[in-house]
């Protein structure tokens, strides 16, 4: 353990101060459904392909179902209507659907209502099983090669062709990468759909699509087999659409995905509402996938100060932790975020790292969390920014992070020439070799710098947890506390697409994974 | 201010330990496998970049089929310093206090700036180093200033967008960050921006500015900006510069009185 610093009562009052802050949110969430969760079901129904206008099928068929106002009774509901309609295929019920006067279809007989309900769910139950069975697969190839030690060594490839990236990410394994990152093309975030098919243009990354995701897993695999280590594909989950890329990552078997309860609302102004919909039911695919979800509260300390915006991240992180619970997902998938941030021209600021580091691992013992290097003070004097990146290592080993993103020396230049992730792999592979177990051998002292600091922002955050219980959790976001970004609960994009469940609304996926028969 | 044009020649070449050596480093990657035959390519690749007394220092297998050099060698390449041109904003910088009271003084209201990543980029840091309350280094962000009203709409502003919402405040001054490069994105958006600011009758009135990692001085001139600001700029490089800009266009200030080299 790293340092001790604080009582476990206390951290045990920072979670139920998270529960609290979160229940009023549950019932939000319980309540409604959005659009994209929506298309997310469809998807699962195999529900694939585009229009003649090259819009996704899902989203013709949840436009229309929206627009005719029948949307609160679930996408599964009317999917279960087209095949009693006589649909012999996914392709062939959205046709049937998007031609039927839907505002004039009375319901059914409750007793052809409840059989339409049951074969449905029969359907339902039988896509689940085919989703485990395809994550089972990969399940069993990281059991026959292990993925190496952690602080696993995560890099990025951002080329905007599929293709190039598959090359770029073959190389960083070979050099001794442990996660690959397709960065996504920018401003995907904001799209109300997902591209489909494989992609070779993108600004700043490349798209994420189902069969991009299909191309790079397949890669990956094949050089996992041949350097014997498994080696792991993540992609982000965000935005609007962020459970229907939760579902296409699934289905392809990644193995991570970026995904947070906040980041939309804060960073891509993604109404409050819809993000925090969007979150549970794609957590809930990501419970059930085995998928390892990565946090974004580094983001908070590239816009805030790193010094003074410590205490947010670790307020944030026990935040996301609950919601990640009540989603179902375990403590070994909680890859939860925080950075190395704090301007270097301080002095100490090796210390107040480590403080912060270890005080995250302190209050997440059994998560792998995530580590992300310096970004904000990066200077493109490469030969010092790659020394700098280095102190990273150095700290992610001492406090047995599980997820190191490592930083490139020309961070804040380009993206990432080929050589830049070598350089980095290698002096990454030599601090954590050199300086494994070193927790074990130092013992930080309790009246020390690193300890009183960590003392100081956890109270800090218990204070900004004990606001956000009081006033709540829109009072505070909209007062710019996370992030020093304000946003309003009916602000942002995408709260149009939030619905009110009907009450016999109707989601077997999601009673699937809730736990209801 | 005047500046002196002096024809005699300065000779310079690269300096490693002693004047005139030529020497340079430099490090890259070809696509083959790591071998004798590899490294042998590299000191021959770099014979093609005109260097002599190759040193090919290191051989890094950086993955199956490419292999990573760091070379040394020397450079025959002889400048004459004397005649390069370069436009450098030269400004005689003001602390946070003093500027405040200059435009207090001198321009008797608050100077308002709007600034924003216009297009598809979604990367907020330089804008909000420059923009936000806290600043960049040590050095307060223009929202801190008293005689500043800073506006930082965000990322994936439309410019149409930033250039209205400038407009509807008789904005000063209009920052627009870039940091997403890839196909030179941002140079094709700048110059949307340009076309846009034309379009709403801006251009020519308000100080329009660029801001970017990738982004310099040169660069933004020739795109059509007022300037450029690149790595490592301050806010109060910014904060002093607008604040002449104001000047200059109140007739206050002789135009070009704080610059050197500004293209004419």
């Amino acid at each position: 353990m790293s340092g001790l610093f604080i009582s476990d009562e206390q951290i045990a009052h920072a979670r139920a101060l998270a529960r609290d802050i979160t229940d009023p949110i549950f019932d939000l969430i319980a309540k409604h459904t959005t659009v994209s969760v929506e298309r997310t079901v469809l998807r699962w129904f195999g529900v694939d392909g585009v229009g003649n206008m090259g819009a996704p099928l899902v989203n013709l068929m949840v436009d229309r179902l929206k627009a005719a106002g029948v949307l609160n009774k679930g996408a599964a509901y009317w999917y279960g209507r087209a095949l009693r309609m006589g649909a012999s295929s996914p392709l062939d019920a959205v046709e049937r659907l998007t031609a039927a006067p839907l505002e004039a279809l009375q319901p059914l007989s409750p007793d052809d209502e409840a059989k339409l309900r049951q074969e449905v769910r029969v359907e339902a139950r039988a896509m689940a099983q085919e989703l485990k069975d395809r994550v089972a697969r990969r399940t069993a190839l990281r059991h026959e090669f292990p993925p190496g030690q952690p602080p696993h060594k995560y890099v990025i490839v951002a080329t905007g062709n599929i293709f190039d990236d598959v090359d770029q990410a073959r190389a960083a394994a070979q050099a001794g990468a442990d996660v690959i990152a397709v960065i996504r093309s920018t401003a995907q975030s904001l799209l109300d759909y997902v591209p489909h098919g494989a992609t070779t243009e993108g600004y700043g990354g490349t798209y994420a699509t189902q069969e991009n995701f299909r191309i790079m897993r397949e890669a990956l695999d094949d050089e996992s087999r041949k350097l014997k280590r498994y080696i792991q594909l993540t992609n982000y989950s965000s935005g609007l659409c962020m459970s229907e890329i939760a579902f296409s990552a699934a289905w392809e078997h990644l193995d991570m995905l970026l995904n947070d309860a906040m980041y939309g609302i804060l960073f891509r102004d993604i109404n409050m509402r819809r993000t925090f919909i969007d979150q549970y039911f794609s957590r809930r695919i990501c419970a059930l996938a085995g998928i390892i979800i990565n946090t974004g509260e580094d983001n908070y300390i590239t816009t805030a100060d790193a010094y003074d915006a410590a205490h947010t991240v670790i307020a944030s992180q026990f935040i996301n932790e609950t919601f990640a619970k009540r989603a179902g997902l375990e403590d070994w998938q909680l890859g939860l975020g925080h950075s190395y941030e704090i301007d270097p021209h301080r002095p100490d600021t090796l210390l107040l790292e480590l403080s912060q580091a270890m005080l995250v691992r302190r209050c997440f013992p059994n998560a792998p969390l995530k580590y992300m290097p310096p970004t904000k003070h990066k200077e493109t004097d490469i030969f010092f920014s790659h020394a700098y990146d280095v102190m990273a290592d150095l700290v992610a080993v001492w406090t047995r992070q599980g997820i190191q993103l490592l930083g490139m020396m020309t961070e804040a230049m380009h993206t990432p020439l080929l050589a830049d992730r070598y350089v980095a792999l290698k002096s990454a592979s030599y601090l954590h070799r050199a300086a494994r177990g070193i927790d074990e051998e130092f013992t930080v002292r309790e009246d020390g710098k690193i300890a009183n600091r960590a003392r100081l922002v956890f109270g800090k955050a218990i204070e900004l947890l004990e606001e956000c219980r009081r006033d709540g959790m829109v009072a505070a976001i909209s007062r710019g506390r996370f992030g020093d970004v304000k946003r309003e609960e009916t602000g942002g994009k995408g709260l149009d697409g939030v619905i009110e469940k009907a009450p016999d609304y109707f989601n077997p996926f999601l009673d699937l994974m809730e736990g209801r028969p | 201010m005047t500046t002196h044009h002096t024809k005699e020649k300065q000779l310079i070449r690269a300096y490693g330990d002693r004047r005139d050596d030529g020497i340079i480093q430099l490090s890259f990657t070809l696509p083959v496998t790591a071998s004798e035959k590899a490294k042998e390519a590299a000191k021959l690749y770099c014979q093609k970049l005109g260097l002599t007394d190759v040193k090919v220092a290191a051989v890094e297998r950086a993955a199956e089929h490419y292999t990573f050099f760091v070379v040394y060698g020397r450079s025959g390449v002889v400048l004459d310093y004397a005649e390069i041109d370069t436009p450098e904003i030269i400004i005689k910088k003001k602390s946070f206090d003093e500027l405040n009271a200059f435009i207090e003084e001198e321009i008797s209201r608050r100077v308002v700036v709007f600034g924003a990543c216009t297009g598809t980029d979604t990367h907020t840091v330089g804008i909000d180093a420059i923009l936000n309350m806290k600043g960049f280094s040590g050095d307060y962000g223009l929202e801190r200033y008293p005689w500043f009203e800073a506006y930082n709409l965000g990322s994936q502003v439309p410019n149409a967008e930033l250039i209205r919402r400038a407009k509807e405040k008789n904005a000063d001054a209009i920052l627009v960050s870039q940091v997403v490069t890839q196909r030179d994105v941002h140079k094709d958006n700048s110059r949307a921006f340009i076309d846009e600011a034309k379009r709403q009758g801006v251009y020519g009135k308000v100080t329009l500015l660029l801001g970017g990692p990738r982004v310099d001085h040169k660069l933004a001139l020739e795109l059509g900006f007022d300037a450029g600001f690149g790595p490592g700029t301050k806010p109060s490089d910014v904060a002093n510069f607008v604040v002449h800009q104001v000047l200059q266009r109140l007739g206050k200030e002789q135009k070009g009185a704080h610059y050197e080299g500004e293209p004419t």
